[in-house]
């Protein structure tokens, strides 16, 4: 089993929440991360760009395939993680930290609310 | 979904297992870029268990074989594997399969997900023979990569004291294979989709796991690899995969496939009169190569265009872990010129695309060459 922090939430589609200092830092599972295997590209929003609740604001690209990245919340972005345009290493290598892909001013708590905690995300890879 | 019999030593190893072809297998255990450069700088071990073993019985199977595939098979030597097609009337492409003639008998190795339509094609269209499905008493391995040769050479017992490296390239050879401690009586091919100098072992079923750890353990330098590596691999070959750059929509002449059609064939076959006609009007579609210009690869179902207008459709796409670049194959009006700049849509981003011949990748034959 790949590790789940239960500092932040989830979104069945295995992308994290974490609410910094009032923004959200978003990002993708570990277990997302694995299941991709080595990736070659990303498609991230620019800053200023408005995302939306379980809607897609970017793509990932591994050799094998494509992956949509959707919002784990409503809200502006205010900072993109530039250096994976470059190189996703980070993404694989520290899927929690490192590999953060973009922090955002929520808007609203209303998609939030909804996300999995990490023992319900656990649950949810555990059943799949 | 059905398993290999060397399911359980993919998950000993660590493998990754997806469907595909209607089985559980290994999509990479490691890294499928590291399993991809061990097969183009050395040797690598594939399970293939997953695809179709199939024999053609009869009093001429070769003569009723010929009536229902494209290549000539009475002309095939004894010993000798050929690619070929099997064509609908239509001649659109049910699968693409090897052809193996034995000294006393002839077999087919066929696509996994195309197992059940052809066993029942051949049952249905084979005059005066027919076929027997030996895919679950016979193992398949293949050991692919500059060194295979010279890693499995010492533990392969030819007739006649014949050396593995003097089987030539699409051969097939009765061999004693001593791997494992007890010699087992099977039959090896140097064949392969890698686009790399390599060999595939049939062995009876009950000795593939033995065999398959054996391999592994020929070297340090040889390592498991899935079939993420054996799709990058066989893109860069410039190899066809059925499903992508092959189906029953499609014909195996704007496929590039002419070498494997034996048009004039004698007697004919299923498709001749059908191929007879995309070969004299021209087929309406060509596969052409290209690199896609940046970083994103382009994937099947990518819509190609000329000015703007669409004009084809990428059947395969990735990133070519040799080359460097995104690279595709895919059909595009056969009337648009070699030099017609073309773009491909990435979900509404278009990338110029760069004409490349096929293959992709070509190894350097001077070691490969029996």
């Amino acid at each position: 089993m790949s590790n789940i922090p239960k500092d932040r939430q989830y979104l069945s589609s295995h992308e994290w929440a974490q609410q910094v200092e009032g923004l959200v830092v978003v990002g993708i599972s570990e277990h997302a991360a694995e299941e991709l295997g080595e990736l070659v590209f990303i498609e991230l929003p620019a800053e200023g760009d408005e995302v939306t609740f379980d809607t897609q604001f970017g793509e990932i690209e591994s050799v094998k395939a494509v992956s949509g990245l959707n919002s784990p919340v409503n809200g502006k972005v205010v900072e993109v993680n530039h250096q994976l345009v470059d190189s996703q290493a980070a993404i694989s290598e520290s899927p929690f930290e490192a590999g953060w892909l973009i922090k955002v001013i929520p808007a609203d708590h209303s998609g939030l609310d909804k996300l999995l905690d990490a023992a319900d995300y656990e649950a949810q890879l555990g059943g799949s | 979904m059905k398993k290999t019999v060397l399911n359980e030593a993919h998950q000993r190893h660590g493998a990754r297992l997806v469907e595909f072809g209607g089985f559980e297998m290994p999509v990479w255990y490691s890294s499928l870029t590291a399993e991809h450069h061990a097969v183009r700088q050395r040797a690598g071990v594939f399970d293939l268990c997953h695809m179709g073993r199939f024999e053609i019985v009869g009093d001429d199977p070769m003569a009723a074989l010929d009536r229902v595939v494209t290549q000539d098979v009475s002309r095939m030597k004894k010993g000798q594997v050929r690619y070929s097609l099997v064509c609908n009337d239509e001649g659109g492409v049910l699968d693409d399969i090897l052809i193996y003639r034995l000294p006393d008998r002839l077999w087919l190795v066929v696509n996994a997900g195309n197992r059940q339509k052809l066993l029942k094609w051949f049952g249905e269209r084979l005059v005066g023979a027919e076929v027997i499905d030996h895919s679950d008493d016979l193992a398949m391995v293949a050991l692919q990569g500059p060194l295979a040769c010279s890693l499995l050479a010492p533990h392969i017992e030819r007739s006649a004291g014949r050396a593995l490296a003097d089987l030539g390239y699409y051969r097939i050879s009765r061999a004693q294979v001593n791997l494992t401690g007890t010699p087992i009586d099977g039959w090896i091919s140097r064949t392969g989709y890698t686009g790399e100098d390599g060999f595939e072992l049939y062995i009876p079923s009950a000795t593939a796991e033995p065999v398959f750890e054996a391999l592994l353990q020929l070297s340090d330098e040889v390592i498991p690899c899935g079939l993420g590596c054996r799709d990058t691999l066989r893109l860069e070959a410039g190899m066809p995969l059925y499903g992508h750059e092959l189906s029953e929509q499609q014909d195996p002449i704007g496929a590039g496939l002419s070498f494997a059609v034996a048009l004039d064939k004698e007697g004919g076959f299923i498709g001749q009169p059908a191929l007879r006609k995309v070969v004299a009007s021209g087929p309406r579609r060509q596969l052409r190569g290209f690199v896609v210009e940046g970083k994103r690869p382009a994937r099947q179902g990518s819509v190609i265009l000329h000015n703007s207008v669409p004009v084809g459709e990428v059947t395969s796409g990735s990133p070519s872990l040799t080359l460097g670049v995104p690279i595709a194959c895919g059909y595009v009006d056969a009337s648009l010129s070699e030099e017609a700049p073309l773009e491909v849509d990435l979900r509404g981003k278009s990338s110029p695309l760069s004409p490349h011949p096929l293959p992709f990748y070509r190894r350097n034959t001077e070691t490969a060459q029996g």
